[in-house]
Parts: structure tokens; C-alpha cells; sequence
């Protein structure tokens, strides 16, 4: 990583002495900003396109609400966010939106002798838990579902996100399909106004935070989770299955998502049907414009984003995220062809 | 000083007194283009930092117009804080930073002052030169640093120990009511402090080693103590530079950011509990400021920003102030 890393580096130094020199030839650099979340498998996916091709990829990961501000500002030659845009900011921006990978959030706890797993909680449970109204691990509601697991008279930290997160989106997004009052009181965004608890900052901060308090509960990125080790929690999906998070739960929930009736790909993928969908799931989206000033660096763009849906799957899984499969790819290529135009020329045949 | 002096022509040349016998106008005018020189690139350097000062205002301001329009004064003492409804308040950051403030300045000052009157009056010069490096030291760790090491050792040490306590004896109180998660107000002003306290140490003991001699050496003739002298010769020597150091130590309390972020829990949230997680001005800048894309929210945390950058100045001028009166009435003393 750290060798390739050093590779890319030069070489954009080289490419910047060569467009300083005027001898901007073959090297070509695409630039864009936006979520953290799938910033590793960009990175990875970026440097082995350039061992291939030679053409870099400069990804500023400085979050969704800077990825939307810079394609708006015309600063980077595409965006990234972890929420999708709808129909109608797209259209306002003239923009088009694409997933590109996908991954889950997981509910994580730290109860003493609790372990992973062995928990389940409903979606009402875990909306009223983050509400501040299920302020016990030894609540009746929690024990309800959890016959034969002996859970601690034990005060009920929740830990949130600090800053402005896709993560957040994702899980505010689920809460508020499945608690009427969280959606009275709280709705959905990537920072709310949090009715109880402590934040941290990034995945790492509310990890560290859940694994220092006793009885606390938060929700990070299943990639976080899983290689951190911690303690989740079965969910009640949709179905009325408790599912654990694995990318099989993931790829159910995504299975039976309809791309195609979704306007502007406005699709969230939380709580989907299907009896093993994991319900807290989400994919990760690029922001393009409709008309390019110029066609060459538009084709480059997507042609790196092809050669990812492609080739990039593995290398995804690898980094426990979840690629998308081949029919949305197809589908979104299909929409690139009729959507993107330089001067009124197609872009991508 | 002749600075006040015509530049450049020789009649001016003329008129300075020679310095060793040796005519003025034998080092030629390479010195008075020097002259020239230094006094514009001292002035233009001095006029940068005024101009950055009121640029930075001046953006501040323009940035936050926005969140000034919608919300008015009341942005001041509004509580809330709901990116999903646009409804944005000051108070639960200016809180956290004045409670964190208040926690580190109450243990810093006393703690310092004892430091630096043991550095100076009491410790054998081979043991004070070690502690005064070690304090010196301190002061050079990164911010970052404290943060890790207030969320790593500090945090769990006082949810394990500390807070519970003080909740056993002193639980009935609001003020340490909540369940003792180790991270909170009280370990923010804790870390504060351990950053706060080398800072005026290092001042005080500095000013206390100016106190003259022979002023101790009356005090110790007239029969005072050790601990007579140190208050009533030293302090009060020194208190001019002692209270220049407090206000260091406060400014860089109210800016700290990162290692507050660490420790003080993030939550926008006004509680009477020391136990209870809040927020800081520039925590809560460090948190939200890069996923925050509506214009109102944006705006909404540039206008913390510049409370923050008002509140700094109004502490420095509040300082400048009482450092002037505090001269005078020993001017009048003596």
C-alpha cells in the first residue's frame, strides 16, 4: 500500500513537471472528492488501475457534504456520496448519480458478558434504544426478544457519529422507516439532532468510545466492525428474520433492489424485503455532470468506473465491502451512453 | 533614538554625531538604505498581521451572514442544534467551552502558582533545573497527544475510580449525577488543565526568578518566613506577569481542539452534570465542518467561528486591561 502510494506520488509529480514543461502527454490525472466511507476501496481500486493504464486517480475523501460542494463548484471531475441525490437535485445541478460499491452498518454494543451476536434487537427496539427511551440493558422490551440471554442491570450509553457522516445517513435513514417517532423527532440526515448519548469522531472514535463504556451501543461500518472485532447485534429484518451482518446479508438486501424503477437512481437500500436482507445496508454514490466540457476526460472518467464494476470486485470484497452486481453495472453504463454528452456527442459508446 | 530624524539627506548625515572620531559619512549610504530597508519590511510585516486580523473578520462575518440573518442574537442562547430542520443555537458549544475553560483554569492556576513558588523559593537549583525541563517538556507535546492519551488512560481511569467516587459521596448533587462513562466535561477540563498548567507555569517561575534579591533578602532580614515572603514579596512582585501567563494559559484553553474533541463527548447538550458529555466551539467546528453541506448549517458553524475568534479578542483586550490598572495601582502603591 505504502509502496504504491509512494508510486502514485511520483508519478503525479512527474506529471506535474511535465504540464509545467508544456509536455502534457499520455498522463492522465482524474480528480475527485467526497465520501470517506468507500475511500479504501477507491484507493485501492485507483492504484491498480494506474499499474495498468497509467492514468491516476486523485480522491480527496473529505466527506459527502464537501464531495456535493466541490462537483458544484466544478473543482474535481466527479463527486462522491454516501446518501443519493433526488431526482430533483440532480436535475437541478444537472448532474447524474451512479452506486458504486456497497456496505453495511452494524450495531455494536459493549455489555459485559455479552457476545457478539448475542443480542437480537428489533428495529422499533433499536430506534427506541436510540430515542433514550430504552435506557436499560436489562429493559423488558430488550429481554421480550432475547429469552435465555441474561443481560445486566446496566445503564444504556448510546454512542453516535460527531461529525457529518454517509454512515449516519444510512442508519438515520433505517430508524426513521421503521419508528414513527423517530421520524416525528429526530428524520434523517448525515448529523441530526441526537435526542441521547456521546459522539465520536469517525468510525474509529465511536469504537473506541463503545469498547471504553460499559453498556454502551453504537453503529459503525460492518468493514470497521469486523476487522475490529466487536460485538454486534442480530437484527430483525423486514421479513422477521434476526439476521447477522455478513456480505451475504448485504448482497440479499442489494438482490432485491429495482434499479431501474428508481428516478435519478434515488434508491436506499435499508430496510429491504427478503428473508436473509441484513436491513441497515446502503450503496455509495458518484456524481457526474450531464455535459462535459470535454469529452477526452469525460471518457477517462468512465472508463476507470467500467474498469472498476468489472475488475474491481474482488479487490472490493477483499476489503469487506460489498461490489455491485453486473446487471446494475450494465444498467449504469447503459444510462451513461444516453445521459453524458460533450458539445451533444455521445461520450460513452 | 533618532528615528524621528529626516531620511536619507546628508545634512542629516551630518547632523549625527559621530560615533569614535570617525566621520559619519565614512560607512558611505549603504547603512541608511539598510535603514530604509529594515524600517519598511518592519512596518509592512507589523501591517500584515493587522490586515489578516481584520480580513479574517471580515470573512467571518461575511461567511456567517446567512445564519445571522435567520437566527439574529438568539443564535447566542438557542440551544439547539438540528441539522435535519436547519435549526442551529450556540449555547450547548459556548457552554462546553467555558464549563472545560472554567474546570482547567480553577486546577491550572493554583496548580501552577505552587509549582513555580517551589521552583523559585523552595527546590535546591539541582532538583528545580530537572522539574523546570520536565515542565518545559509538556508544553512542547502535542495536542493530539493529550487527546489520545486523556481518551486511552485518563477516561477509563476516572469511569473505574474517580467518578464513582465521587458520585458515592457526593452522588446526591446534579453536579455529579449521570453514569460515569470516564469521558465527559470534567476529563476535558482535567486534560485542559495538564495542558493549560505548563504554560503559566513556565511564565510564573520565570517572573518569580526576576523578583530582586534583595527585596527577599529585606523581607527574610525583617523575620518573615519562607512562605511569607513567597506571598507577600514574590506574588506580589510578580503578579503583573503572573496574571499575562493565566491569560496564555486561558487563551490557548478556549481554542484547544483536538484533544477536547477526544475527551468531551461531542453531544450538543447543556447538562448540570460534570459527568455529562457537551461540546466545544472548536470541537464542534473540527467535527461538523467537512459533511456540512446545507448553506445555513455551513453558515450556522462559520458563526461559531467567529464567537469564538470575538471571544478570544474580548479575553486578550480584558487582559490588556487589567494588566494596565493592575500597573498603575502599584505605580500608586510605591
Amino acid at each position: 500500500m505504502t509502496c504504491s502510494r509512494m508510486g502514485r506520488l511520483i508519478g503525479s509529480a512527474a506529471a506535474a513537471l511535465l504540464v509545467s514543461g508544456g509536455l502534457a502527454f499520455g498522463q492522465t490525472t482524474i480528480t475527485g472528492a467526497g465520501a470517506t466511507f468507500p475511500y479504501p476501496v477507491y484507493a485501492k481500486w485507483a492504484a491498480a488501475y494506474a499499474e495498468k493504464t497509467g492514468v491516476h486517480l486523485n480522491y480527496q475523501s473529505i466527506g459527502s457534504g464537501g464531495g456535493i460542494a466541490q462537483i458544484k463548484a466544478k473543482t474535481v471531475d466527479f463527486g462522491a456520496s454516501d446518501a443519493p441525490l433526488t431526482k430533483q437535485q440532480l436535475d437541478e445541478i444537472g448532474l447524474i448519480q451512479w452506486p458504486m460499491v456497497m456496505g453495511g452498518v452494524v450495531p455494536v454494543l459493549n455489555v459485559p458478558g455479552v457476545k457478539p451476536g448475542e443480542v437480537k434487537l428489533t428495529a422499533p427496539l433499536l430506534a427506541d434504544i436510540f430515542l433514550g427511551k430504552v435506557a436499560n440493558w436489562n429493559a423488558p422490551a430488550i429481554a421480550a426478544v432475547n429469552p435465555g440471554v441474561k443481560l445486566p442491570d446496566l445503564a444504556i450509553t448510546v454512542v453516535h457519529r460527531a461529525d457529518g457522516s454517509g454512515t449516519t445517513w444510512i442508519f438515520t435513514n433505517f430508524l426513521d422507516k421503521v419508528s414513527p417517532d423517530w421520524h416525528a423527532k429526530v428524520g434523517t440526515s448525515t448529523a441530526v439532532s441526537w435526542p441521547t448519548g456521546v459522539g465520536g469522531k469517525g468510525n474509529e472514535g465511536v469504537s473506541a468510545y463503545v469498547l471504553r463504556i460499559n453498556g454502551a451501543i453504537g453503529y459503525v461500518e460492518y468493514a470497521y466492525a469486523l476487522q475490529n472485532r466487536m460485538t454486534y447485534a442480530m437484527l430483525q429484518n423486514r421479513a422477521g428474520n434476526f439476521v447477522a451482518p455478513t456480505s451475504q446479508a448485504f448482497q440479499a438486501a442489494a438482490a432485491n433492489a429495482n434499479w431501474n424503477d428508481a428516478p435519478g437512481y434515488f434508491l436506499v437500500l435499508t430496510d429491504q424485503p427478503g428473508a436473509g436482507s441484513w436491513p441497515i445496508t446502503g450503496a455509495s454514490f458518484i456524481l457526474f455532470y450531464k455535459d462535459q466540457a470535454d469529452p477526452v476526460k469525460a471518457k477517462a472518467v468512465l472508463s476507470f468506473f467500467a474498469w472498476c464494476y468489472a475488475n474491481g470486485q474482488k479487490m472490493a470484497e477483499s476489503l469487506d465491502y460489498v461490489p455491485m452486481p453486473k446487471n446494475v453495472a450494465d444498467l449504469m453504463e447503459t444510462n451513461w451512453t444516453s445521459s453524458v454528452r460533450s458539445a451533444g456527442q455521445v461520450v460513452w459508446k | 533614538m533618532s528615528r524621528s530624524e529626516p531620511r536619507g539627506g546628508t545634512a542629516a548625515e551630518a547632523a549625527v554625531p559621530s560615533a569614535g572620531g570617525l566621520p559619519r559619512r565614512a560607512h558611505g549610504r549603504a547603512p541608511l538604505v539598510a535603514e530604509g530597508l529594515f524600517r519598511t519590511a518592519a512596518l509592512s510585516s507589523a501591517a500584515v498581521v493587522l490586515v489578516v486580523m481584520a480580513g479574517l473578520l471580515a470573512v467571518l462575518v461575511y461567511r456567517s451572514r446567512l445564519s445571522i440573518d435567520r437566527f439574529g442574537w438568539s443564535f447566542l442562547w438557542s440551544a439547539a442544534w438540528d441539522p435535519v430542520r436547519d435549526n442551529f443555537g450556540a449555547a450547548s458549544s459556548i457552554f462546553g467551552t467555558l464549563a472545560a475553560t472554567a474546570i482547567a483554569m480553577a486546577i491550572a492556576v493554583p496548580l501552577s502558582l505552587v509549582i513555580a513558588l517551589f521552583l523559585v523559593e523552595v527546590a535546591p537549583p539541582r532538583l528545580a533545573r530537572p522539574v523546570g525541563y520536565g515542565i518545559e517538556l509538556l508544553a512542547a507535546i502535542p495536542s493530539i497527544i493529550y487527546g489520545m492519551w486523556g481518551l486511552f488512560v485518563l477516561a477509563p481511569l476516572m469511569a473505574d475510580h474517580v467518578q464513582p467516587v465521587l458520585q458515592r459521596f457526593l452522588g446526591r448533587l446534579p453536579l455529579f449525577s449521570g453514569p460515569p462513562m470516564g469521558i465527559g466535561i470534567l476529563t476535558a477540563g482535567l486534560v485542559l488543565a495538564l495542558m493549560v498548567l505548563p504554560f503559566i507555569t513556565a511564565v510564573a517561575r520565570d517572573v518569580f526568578a526576576l523578583v530582586p534579591a534583595v527585596m527577599k533578602e529585606a523581607g527574610y532580614g525583617l523575620g518573615a518566613t519562607t512562605w511569607e515572603v513567597a506571598r507577600k514579596v514574590t506574588v506580589g512582585y510578580g503578579m503583573k506577569g503572573l496574571i499575562g501567563g493565566v491569560f496564555l494559559g486561558l487563551g490557548r484553553a478556549i481554542g484547544e481542539t483536538m484533544a477536547v474533541t477526544f475527551v468531551i463527548g461531542n453531544d450538543h447538550r447543556i447538562s448540570a452534570s460534570l459527568f455529562a458529555s457537551g461540546n466545544s466551539i472548536a470541537s464542534t467546528l473540527a467535527n461538523e465542518f467537512t459533511e456540512a453541506s446545507e448553506p445555513v448549517y455551513l453558515s450556522a458553524l462559520v458563526e461559531l467561528g467567529l464567537i469564538l475568534f470575538v471571544v478570544t479578542l474580548v479575553v486578550q483586550v480584558l487582559a490588556q486591561l487589567w494588566l494596565a490598572r493592575l500597573g498603575r495601582r502599584a505605580g500608586s502603591v510605591s
